[in-house]
């Protein structure tokens, strides 16, 4: 779908999420704490939600919320995430788009 | 044998007429009486509330028993030019009634004695909680198959998570001799994987018993009471699981150190996240909960939005749990086999000593003063 490849193409981290997936709120805070200011799309606040929903599937979520884009690139869900971040490999993954703090 | 089993009598010659849908309840022996092998469409039997007048009649017709009942389906038309033929069956009724009512009366004191049993049982399951014991065994031998929660996902999980701190004693001593005699690294080794094999195998029960009832696995009822002390998300902490290993590890390479500390940090902050889901979790459902107008009496519709947030609670479990699997990974990946020996022996021996905590703390007045 091409509003979702678009999308998940922006630069740094995206996230789709739903407003009341609690679980896409915890990866979002994992990221604010690592210094990372993603991009939140709440997919349940747009019209074609049900299909964003499938074209996530299709392109491998196990779950369609959260589905996480680094760099345009499809990490997964919330188990993948955290996986990476134990291993650490996902500071690396990252750390060009923390926002400078000087 | 005829296939209906309706049988009734004209108005005017009883006085009251009443349908008894109950069957399944009282039992199979009940079938053979009504003539009706299905359970689902209710007979109608008369049950005469007031005997007085017809009994006079029937001292000849008793004798008869239950004998000529196709001749009366064929009178059924005729049954008011024939009043022999309605007193016998008015006495089959009655005969059968009075049958029926002596069955329910022995269910019923079934039922009492296995509800009486039931607390007796719901009791000692408490008193033995309290105590920090494992009740998981028992439960197998209940005759009435009843567990805490009523729920046969929660009480497979009740019971096998009983074995599983049994394997878990057993392969902790078995850690603790080999690490004080001579072990190849081999079977060293293997160890280690059996030990580490055994908490997945624990998650993965868990993950099971969270769809049977998550509330349960979060409530870690399943755990001693000191155990509990410590719950988050339905376990134990990662970030607790190393402070409890890492004393432990004295000489550590500087890659190891290194590796060691950012685990303690990605563990930490994986950790805060989670535990800010689930407060925005708590947060959400309590506004659904609350929603509406409270004290009106009407919930039905706030209790349904809220089932549908509930579903949120077994991904947060699975997802702690997942934590915990990676953080004992991770520690398996930077430590050497003979140090992950060491380090799986403390932790075993940690929640060994939680349980024994549990159950001084609950005998402790026990002790004569």
């Amino acid at each position: 779908m091409d509003k979702v490849v678009r999308m998940s193409s922006e630069k740094g981290v995206v996230i789709f999420s739903k407003s009341s997936c609690c679980l896409s709120y915890a990866v979002q805070v994992l990221f604010q704490d690592l210094g990372v200011h993603p991009t939140i799309h709440e997919i349940d606040k747009d019209p074609e939600c049900r299909d964003i929903e499938k074209a996530l599937m299709r392109l491998g979520c196990s779950t369609p919320v959260p589905a996480i884009f680094v760099g345009g690139k499809l990490i997964g869900s919330t188990n993948e995430v955290m996986s990476l971040h134990l291993s650490g490999s996902l500071v690396p993954l990252v750390k060009p788009f923390q926002a400078n703090l000087c | 044998m005829n296939s209906t089993s309706t049988h009734f009598v004209p108005p005017r010659r009883v006085g009251i007429y009443e349908p008894v849908h109950q069957f399944g309840m009282w039992g199979e022996s009940f079938k053979s009486n009504i003539g009706n092998g299905n359970m689902n469409t209710p007979s109608h039997i008369v049950i005469p509330a007031n005997n007085q007048k017809l009994d006079n009649n029937l001292s000849e017709e008793t004798s008869h028993g239950t004998a000529g009942t196709p001749h009366m389906f064929d009178q059924e038309a005729s049954t008011s030019r024939n009043p022999d033929k309605i007193q016998r069956r008015l006495a089959q009724n009655r005969e059968a009634a009075r049958k029926s009512r002596l069955r329910k009366k022995a269910y019923v004191q079934q039922l009492e004695t296995s509800r009486l049993k039931l607390i007796q049982l719901e009791q000692e399951l408490d008193r033995a909680r309290q105590q920090g014991f494992y009740v998981g065994n028992g439960i197998e031998t209940n005759s009435l198959g009843f567990s805490e929660s009523m729920n046969p996902g929660i009480a497979a999980f009740e019971m096998e998570y009983g074995h599983w701190v049994e394997e878990q004693n057993r392969q902790i001593c078995e850690l603790r001799t080999v690490l004080h005699g001579h072990i190849n690294d081999v079977e060293l080794c293997l160890l280690v994987e059996t030990a580490m094999k055994h908490y997945f195998e624990l998650f993965k029960m868990k993950s099971t018993a969270a769809k049977a009832d998550v509330f349960f696995v979060m409530s870690g009822m399943w755990k001693t009471s000191a155990e509990r002390f410590f719950l988050w998300i339905g376990g134990f902490r990662p970030s607790d699981l190393l402070k409890v290993l890492l004393p432990h590890f004295d000489i550590l390479t500087d890659q190891q150190i290194l590796d060691v500390c950012n685990l303690r940090q990605s563990c930490q902050q994986a950790e805060d996240a989670l535990s800010q889901g689930m407060e925005k979790l708590q947060h959400t459902l309590a506004d659904c909960v609350a929603g509406g107008q409270l004290g009106e009496g009407s919930y039905i519709p706030q209790v349904n939005s809220a089932m549908d947030r509930l579903e949120a609670l077994v991904s947060f479990v699975n997802q702690a749990d997942h934590l915990r699997h990676e953080t004992l990974q991770q520690m398996y990946r930077i430590l050497t086999t003979r140090q992950a020996a060491r380090g799986l022996l403390a932790l075993g021996e940690y929640f060994q000593r939680l349980r024994a905590l549990s159950s001084s703390w609950a005998t402790r007045h026990r002790e004569p003063t």
